[in-house]
């Protein structure tokens, strides 16, 4: 048996022009309009012919991007808006997890507001009598039940709603995104509660950003994007893809912004407008006073120019978007009119903080400048990119042994590190765990690095 | 709709609470607390009554004790604009429930209804203490039209709250008119004169308010001696705010579903 079927759901939001949105009553009988400004300028698809089916007693997790429609399914499925069209049923009763304790009313206290809350719910005043004591043991509110709620602070709050929802007993469970509710040890709780859910074979939706949660929880994953079911299926293959995607499109975004700040850097000295901008690459013939002052920019005497940077992953194509561990090459292509023999080609590595996680040049690795002449590329190569997650900065350099840069860019490349791992700190080494006798550990959750 | 209208049954336990919620959540918080139901409407009593006898005299044959005449109409009055005036603005003050709640919509409306019937109820206790001190003699074969003119003006109630609080949503600025409006209603209706003794035309136009109807049952059941000449008019209203009750849940029902949308 089916517990949730979606059929060719749609729905479709209508948006009104300004104009509409001041119209009043009295405005809208005398011009007679009533009737035109109550119909939509332009519709808007927030879920667009989506179509699935959960059996009674698995567990689904909905994923994809902020207003791809997560909240608008959810919604759909818990019945609060109805589809435009195409039909959405649901069998057993429904309890939404959507905005905890949305009916509490902030006057009156704790415990009347329990009653009240799982009335609205669905459940009957003895049902309630029957679990409050569980309910007020579960929210952590013991000694506080009988204070108004108003003076709750805004975890208790969502504890006390979170405890009432779940307490309903439903057979079908819409969660969206509140595990966030409390400190760890009650998001733990929560999820408990869910593991017992689906071992009672309960039926559950889940709308989360947290893919780890959807891999160890879910029996199957729905990926929706603008609208759309992207897939469906195994929550690991569906994860997987999603984060793909999410990669791609960073990758973009991250070629878009270095694009623009390359452009911006660029920008002629004698451009006056250019040069005032505050916080902005600006480019001057001298170094900054502070060289340890994160801000953007490019400046040098030009006699040796950069030309170009890019970085490659493994594959030798461009990229922005690397994982921990990859191998990657910074390429730099560089144009020497004159030969020059008195060069120092240095890199620097900055995490989103400002912090120098890595920086080094020809001169501090012993190379000895002898020339460089003509259009040239200068490699740098790391073997294994073990840096944790986060977005990070490139600075590149040609400057004289002295110090007198020719061409210095700083902090005009970004790229992001992704992994799977959400380890904590800039660096990680290669590194394993190895235990004696006595102690047993076993592995679970995502397996790549 | 008639589906939705028989499901209306089954929320009886959450309209019981949720009145029960709104009558304990009005005072919270204020000293006199509870006493605040019997003591607004003694209140209001006294302001019409100073400003009738004193202020701007009003000299009507045949009515003694003016004060115990108006409080026969104003505390009826009370309760229904209070209804509205409160129904108008509940479905977006309530915006929380019915977006992010599975929630019947019309219960907000109902609730805030039968809250100030409740009041309405209390403040009987302050009408039937000054009827024993002015000593009116009441037949009972007369109070048995009371629970029935009640009934008529609770319904005739729903029918409004119902569906202005539906227009509202869409139409914000219904709140603002609504002021108005029901200031224009209460002189409109026979509330601080009596009806008997407007002329001929002034009566047409004054039949043509339904609340006319029930302000004179009220009168004639409390306040005139004789047996209720108007029950005629009072079932005849009676019967258009079924009609008018039926109309206000249908609009309700049909805009439903853009509420968790406009809200």
């Amino acid at each position: 048996m089916n517990a949730i079927e979606v059929i060719h759901a749609s729905k479709i939001y209508r948006r009104f022009s300004r104009k509409r949105q001041f119209a009043t009553l009295k405005s809208a009988l005398l011009s007679g309009s009533l009737i035109r400004d109550l119909r939509p300028d332009e519709t808007f698809a927030a879920i667009r012919d989506v179509s699935f089916t959960v059996p009674a007693g698995r567990t689904l997790g909905v994923i994809g991007r902020n207003g791809s429609g997560k909240s608008t399914m959810l919604k759909l499925v818990a019945g609060i808006t109805k589809p435009t069209s195409g039909t959405v049923s649901v069998n057993g009763r429904i309890s939404a997890l959507i905005e905890l304790g949305a009916g509490f009313h902030p006057e009156i206290s704790g415990r009347e507001n329990v009653f009240i809350n799982g009335i609205m719910l669905g459940l009957s005043k003895r049902e309630i009598s029957a679990r409050f004591d569980e309910i007020v043991e579960f929210a952590e509110l013991k000694e506080f039940i009988d204070a108004p709620v108003k003076t709750y602070s805004s975890g208790m709050y969502m504890r006390l709603g979170f405890a009432v929802a779940i307490h309903v007993d439903p057979d079908v469970l819409l969660v969206d995104e509140v595990l966030a509710v409390g400190d760890e040890g009650f998001t733990h709780k929560c999820l408990d509660k869910f593991g017992e859910f689906k071992r009672r074979g309960k039926t559950i939706l889940l709308v989360t950003h947290s893919l780890g949660l959807v891999e160890r929880f879910c029996d199957e994953a729905l990926w929706l994007d603008a609208g759309q079911m992207k897939a469906m299926g195994d929550p690991k293959r569906v994860v997987g893809a999603y984060i793909t995607d999410v990669e791609s499109q960073e990758e973009r975004h991250l070629a878009a912004s270095d694009a623009k700040a390359q452009d911006v850097a660029a920008i002629s000295p004698d451009d006056p407008a250019a040069a005032v901008l505050p916080d902005h690459p600006v480019e001057t013939a001298a170094a900054p006073a502070d060289m340890f002052r994160a801000t953007e920019g490019r400046w040098g005497s030009r006699e040796v120019e950069i030309t170009d940077v890019l970085l490659a992953g493994a594959d030798g194509e461009r990229g922005h978007v690397f994982h921990s561990g990859e191998r990657v090459d910074i390429r730099m292509r560089m144009r020497a009119p004159l030969a020059i023999d008195d060069f120092v080609i240095g890199i620097g590595i900055f995490n989103a903080d400002g912090v120098c996680c890595f920086g080094t040049n020809t001169g501090i690795e012993d190379f000895q400048s002898e020339r460089i002449f003509g259009d040239v590329e200068a490699i740098f190569t790391i073997e294994s990119l073990d840096l944790v997650e986060g977005t990070y900065k490139l600075d590149v350099a040609v400057h004289k042994r002295d110090g007198y840069p020719y061409d210095y860019h700083r902090l005009l490349y970004t790229f992001r590190v992704k992994s799977r791992r959400k380890d904590v700190g800039i660096y990680r080494p290669r590194h394993e765990w190895r235990f004696s006798d006595g102690i047993a550990l076993s592995r679970m959750g995502g397996d790549t690095a | 709709m008639l589906h939705n209208l028989a499901r209306l049954g089954r929320y009886r336990g959450l309209i019981q609470s949720l009145v029960a919620r709104e009558l304990k959540a009005k005072y919270r918080g204020s000293v006199l607390g509870f006493f605040w139901s019997f003591i607004n409407p003694l209140l209001l009593l006294l302001i019409y009554s100073f400003v009738f006898k004193y202020v701007l005299p009003a000299r009507f044959e045949g009515i003694e004790h003016y004060e115990l005449f108006l409080f026969c109409g104003l505390l009826p009055w009370t309760w229904f604009s209070s209804s509205l005036l409160e129904s108008s603005g509940v479905l977006i003050s309530g915006g929380n429930l019915i977006k992010k709640v599975l929630f019947p919509a019309e219960v907000l409306p109902i609730v805030t209804v039968l809250a100030n019937l409740v009041h309405f109820l209390l403040g009987l206790t302050i009408l039937a203490a000054f009827l024993i001190y002015f000593q009116r003699p009441l037949h009972f074969v007369e109070l048995a039209w009371f629970p029935i003119a009640v009934v008529v003006q609770l319904i005739f109630t729903l029918g409004c709250a119902l569906l202005l609080s539906a227009l509202t949503v869409h139409f914000r600025d219904v709140r603002d008119i609504l002021g108005h409006v029901m200031t224009f209603w209460f002189f409109a209706t026979p509330i601080i004169y009596p009806y008997y003794q407007m002329e001929d035309w002034q009566m047409r136009i004054l039949n043509l308010n339904p609340f006319t109807h029930l302000a004179i049952t009220y009168q004639e059941i409390l306040y005139f001696e004789g047996p209720v000449g108007h029950w005629k008019w009072l079932l005849a209203v009676g019967g258009a705010s079924v009609v008018f009750f039926l109309f206000g849940y249908f609009a309700f029902d049909r805009l439903r579903d853009t509420f968790a949308e406009e809200v």
